[in-house]
């Protein structure tokens, strides 16, 4: 049987699943009071990194890092170390962690503390996409002060000794804040520009003090995982890619949805489940880990199975799980102009290939679009976005360029066409 | 630190209690953190906008120099540091809601509303936000927010009973 919803969803479909009383009454909050009445000292911390190394989970903000192992980095010592969950959630066609805050606040916070014990962090910070501030925010709110009143946030928690104070914190609409060190920027109330690296975040993090910066689907997934046992969620998904995953399936499908299914299912059997192909359109092309991943032509995808390295292998990337299913008939010299202004205008302006780069190609694809192109301006745009790639302070640079180098890799004869008809489109 | 020569405008009790919150969640000495949740807190008392006496008044109350707020203030898209309508539609025009028909609701808001992104209503009701980020309701394209309010599967029946609905306010 195909295991659905059975971590970060595993309680959505109860009535009013954001509330305490529900989330406890379905076994919420045990793991964490487990871990207060045991021992909680170093071996009780060194257990839970462990069990999450052991059980494979990676980063789910896209870039699918080992979260154990990120964990690992965090240094033994006893000054102050935050632990920051990325709820910054932004990357086009991503939308699960919001659904996450909305109705299981509560497992991001239990994964929290217990992340932030586990790294001897003993101040959290849920920094919330500024424009959530009247969806999820309230909602968010409500269960940091419920899980507050219950006496499982704090100093000295439930008498173990062991503090963990959480805050929520609110951006104000910028998409690089998404990055990690654009992120920690922000969060000290400055320009979310990112930071050079190295210094990592696990040494020099908020403030300049140790943090280690998560995302929120990722925090989320600890409570069950501890639950349930590295073996059981080992037993999903795939070797490399072991456990679950939450797809936003989007675009020119009939049930368009948040589905959490095993890592490594078929394209197409995720498709079905997202009622196929909308008006029965064949299918052309699918973003399959959000707009900053490399686009894969129908037959392509059709082959793969949803996982780190069969998409890898494809030539994209898993990313965040947002799968934008693209139909025939669509303009794709079209969508990647409306890729090339988002990363134009969302681009924070302090590295020149990017701040630069960003420009010439939205202003490039206008000029294609408006019947003005010629046939070096294919070369021109490529050559724009392989100078970008790579030569950035954040991964920024390269999202900006990823589409432009798959589009026109796979699509080059409807570029070509539209040059060469005066911007007449030859999916119109 | 107020601007020189310029008397610094006082803040009301109710947003000094907002910032204190903020202020409250960073440790001692870190208040610079609270500049963006002050300024949402300033923002939605002045009917959706920023003034260079607002942001000064935020930087007076939080002992930072001006220059700290200004900066935050012009960096993300939320603040708005020019007069906009009192309610703010927001569009979502990004890859999932554009495959699932977003321009043609721009189109239609622009075409009632007698005005272009980025624009505020003459009678000053409505500010059509120029959105250019994804607003993470994918699964519901195409969508808006209407006073951040998320607004899903968005069709031009829908679309013309918000506009009404804000038509009518007084």
């Amino acid at each position: 049987m195909m295991h659905e919803n059975s971590i970060c969803f595993s309680n959505i479909n109860q009535p009013e699943s954001w509330k305490i009383e529900n989330y406890m009454a379905s076994g919420g909050y045990l793991q964490w009071k487990k871990i207060l009445q045991g021992q909680p000292g170093d071996k009780a911390r060194q257990k839970i990194v462990e069990i999450i190394k052991t059980s494979g989970l990676r980063g789910r903000g896209g870039a699918g890092f080992p979260t154990g192992l990120k964990w690992s980095f965090m240094p033994k010592t006893t000054e102050q170390k935050y632990l920051v969950c990325n709820s910054d959630e932004s990357e086009p066609g991503t939308c699960h962690d919001r659904e996450i805050l909305k109705l299981n606040p509560h497992a991001v916070i239990e994964g929290m503390a217990i992340a932030g014990f586990a790294m001897d962090a003993t101040v959290g910070y849920n920094y919330v996409r500024g424009e959530f501030i009247k969806d999820c925010y309230p909602i968010v709110e409500f269960a940091l002060q419920e899980a507050y009143t219950h006496n499982l946030l704090g100093k000295n928690i439930l008498g173990s000794g062991v503090n963990f104070d959480l805050y929520n914190f609110l951006g104000a609409g910028a998409y690089i804040c998404g990055e990690e060190t654009g992120l920690l920027e922000s969060l000290e109330g400055k320009q979310g520009k990112p930071r050079f690296k190295p210094p990592f975040p696990a040494k020099f993090g908020v403030y300049g003090m140790p943090t280690t910066v998560n995302n929120t689907q990722t925090l989320a997934s600890v409570p069950k995982i501890i639950e349930q046992g590295t073996e059981w969620y080992k037993s999903m998904g795939t070797d490399k890619s072991p456990g679950t995953n939450i797809f936003s399936v989007t675009g020119h499908v009939n049930k368009p949805g948040n589905y959490e299914l095993p890592l490594g299912i078929p394209f197409a059997d995720l498709l079905e489940r997202a009622g196929g192909m909308l008006d029965n359109k064949k299918l052309k092309a699918v973003i399959p880990g959000g707009l900053s991943t490399k686009v894969l032509p129908g037959d392509v995808i059709a082959d793969c199975t949803m996982d780190y390295e069969s998409l890898a292998s494809a030539g994209s990337a898993l990313g965040t799980g947002a799968v934008v299913v693209i139909a025939e008939g669509t303009c794709m010299v079209e969508l990647l102009k409306r890729s090339s202004r988002f990363y134009y205008v969302e681009n924070c302006g302090q590295c020149t290939p990017c701040r630069e780069g960003t420009g010439w190609l939205y202003r490039l694809l206008q000029k294609i679009t408006q019947g003005k192109g010629q046939e070096s301006d294919l070369t021109l745009l490529v050559d724009v976005a392989n100078r970008i790639e790579g030569n950035t302070i954040c991964a920024f640079g390269d999202a900006a360029a990823w589409p432009v180098q798959s589009f026109i890799e796979h699509y080059y004869s409807e570029f070509e066409y539209m040059i060469n008809n005066h911007g007449k489109s030859i999916a119109a | 630190m107020s601007t020189e020569n310029t008397e610094t405008m006082e803040l009301t009790e109710t947003i000094k209690e907002k910032i204190d919150t903020w202020v409250a969640k960073f440790p001692v000495g870190k208040q610079r953190s609270a500049i963006i949740g002050s300024l949402h807190a300033v923002q939605e008392h002045n009917q959706g906008y920023l003034t260079p006496e607002l942001m000064d008044a935020v930087a007076d109350y939080l002992d930072l120099p001006c220059i700290y707020v200004y900066e935050v203030a012009t960096f993300y898209s939320m603040f708005q540091t020019e007069p906009v309508g009192y309610n703010e539609i927001a569009i979502c025009t990004n890859i999932s809601c554009m495959l699932s028909g977003s321009d043609e609701i721009v189109h239609h808001v622009e075409d009632r509303l007698n005005i272009k992104l980025g624009e505020t209503t003459k009678d000053g009701k409505i500010f059509l936000k120029k959105e250019e980020e994804c607003l993470a309701a994918c699964t519901g394209a195409p969508m808006m927010m209407v006073n951040h309010q998320y607004i899903e599967n968005l069709n031009i029946e829908k679309v013309n009973e918000i506009l009404d609905k804000l038509g009518q306010q007084k």
